[in-house]
């Protein structure tokens, strides 16, 4: 297929990704998928008794993955670098966004469902809620 | 579009007929376009960024409900149509490497597999909704409770895989029936040498065969104790962890629907764009000299898997 690659009249300016870049980067994304759902069968993160590694280690994967399609498929790595500026910023606004909002969380707790948080305080039992306003 | 006709054209305006009047070049208006582009593409990313923050909300308050529901989501579903769209990246990719080379019929049958792999995400899409619909795994008011164990009976959840097989159809085994009468199992010598008129309570005899007696054995625990159970069987372990349902799951299913149906919108709209994509290919609009629209749609492609990656693991892979 490298023929081919040489041999076609394409625009100067124009990155042509070559085909066992693309394939590779494929067979790449398939393992991982294979991998995050085999990883929450595991249930690894119970297994050494910090649950929170298991969303940790499914967002890594899925970061690697996204990374892997922004850079190749969508021509990040070898394109003009501004435009990887642009999703760099609309993430970074993201993450600001989600960051704060956790913030807030974590600071003031906040009952989104009035009388109803089981998660901010331990009661000794379901029917222990106080009762609905 | 054909505006400014009427100015005197360059002479590469009159080569190249896709060149716009308002580009003084064809690598400008490439350019151009693909700016344009992945302008519109950070919009998309705020817009789903907004629905990522409410997931995260909920989630730190209510983790609870995270947990419950997605035992109702089916993760094997759920990695196949992951597969699907990666598979349907790859042939997007293939086809704009295609088009930038010449290679018509690439390009062509490429962009039709490309459409082919957006309409099997949106079946087997179709698949899931159906069943929450059947089993009122809904938003809001709509939410059917699953205490009562329900959407069990429905063959719901196809969660876990096994999980469900293992429950699926096959009633779970009957308890032994009681033997009839206690004497029935004891030695002939034994039963024998109690006078009818004895009465054996039930489950009263230990052991079988030749080594049953009345007589409980030295080493059983002491009246009250109870054998150990043993761990339930895994179906039975996720229908008890069904019955035991946290309040307002609707919430869940909510940020779902909303989160899942905007992305099967953009995967719906995207099939559109390569169809028109394609129908273009067809016309032979195409070539090394020009394939932005192309590019472009792939670009928007790509974006609607990048975002599946995340909701995938985020809606389906949570334990």
């Amino acid at each position: 297929m490298s023929s081919e690659h040489s041999a076609a009249p394409a625009a100067p300016e124009v990155h042509v990704v070559p085909i066992r870049v693309l394939v590779g980067v494929w067979l790449a994304l398939i393992v991982l998928t294979v991998l995050t759902v085999a990883a929450s069968w595991v249930d690894f993160g119970h297994l050494v008794g910090e649950p929170w590694l298991n969303l940790v280690g499914a967002l890594t994967i899925a970061v690697v993955k996204g990374s892997l399609v922004a850079l190749y498929f969508m021509h990040l790595r070898y394109e003009n670098p501004f435009h990887g500026f642009i999703l760099v910023t609309a993430l970074a606004f993201v993450g600001l966004l989600i960051g704060i909002a956790m913030i807030d969380v974590q600071a003031t707790r906040p009952d989104l469902i009035p009388n109803y948080a089981p998660a901010l305080e331990t009661p000794a039992s379901p029917t222990d809620l106080p009762p609905a306003p | 579009m054909n505006h400014g006709a009427g100015a005197a054209p360059e002479l590469h305006h009159e080569e190249r007929p896709e060149l716009q009047p308002h580009f003084e070049t064809p690598e400008q208006q490439f350019e151009s376009g693909k700016f344009g582009m992945w302008v519109f593409l950070a919009t998309e990313i705020l817009l789903f960024g907004g629905l990522f923050c409410a997931y995260a909300v909920y989630r730190a308050l209510h983790p609870e409900v995270f947990v419950y529901a997605s035992l109702f989501l089916d993760r094997v579903l759920g990695g196949i149509n992951t597969l699907v769209l990666i598979c349907s990246s790859l042939t997007m990719a293939l086809g704009v490497r295609a088009a930038q080379l010449g290679q018509r019929r690439l390009l062509i049958a490429m962009l039709s597999v490309t459409l082919l792999g957006g309409a099997g995400f949106l079946g087997i899409k179709y698949v899931e909704y159906e069943h929450k619909w059947k089993a009122g795994l809904l938003w809001g008011t709509q939410y059917r409770s699953q205490a009562d164990g329900h959407a069990l009976e429905h063959g719901e959840p196809g969660t876990h895989g096994t999980d469900a097989a293992s429950h699926d159809g096959s009633a779970p085994p009957e308890p032994p029936a009681p033997a009839a009468d206690p004497r029935a199992a004891l030695p002939p010598a034994a039963a024998a040498a109690l006078p009818p008129s004895v009465p054996i309570p039930e489950g009263r005899t230990f052991g079988d065969g030749e080594n049953a007696s009345l007589l409980p054995p030295a080493a059983i625990g002491p009246t009250g104790m109870r054998a150990p159970e043993p761990p339930p069987a895994a179906g039975e372990q996720l229908e008890r962890r069904i019955r035991h349902e946290p309040r307002n799951v609707h919430l869940f299913f909510g940020i779902y629907f909303v989160m899942t149906g905007l992305h099967a919108l953009h995967v719906i709209v995207g099939m559109a764009l390569i169809g028109y994509v394609l129908f273009r290919s067809l016309r032979g609009d195409f070539g090394p000299r020009y394939f932005t629209p192309v590019d472009i749609v792939g670009l928007y492609w790509h974006l609607v898997d990048l975002i599946w990656i995340f909701l995938f693991p985020l809606l389906y892979l949570i334990e």
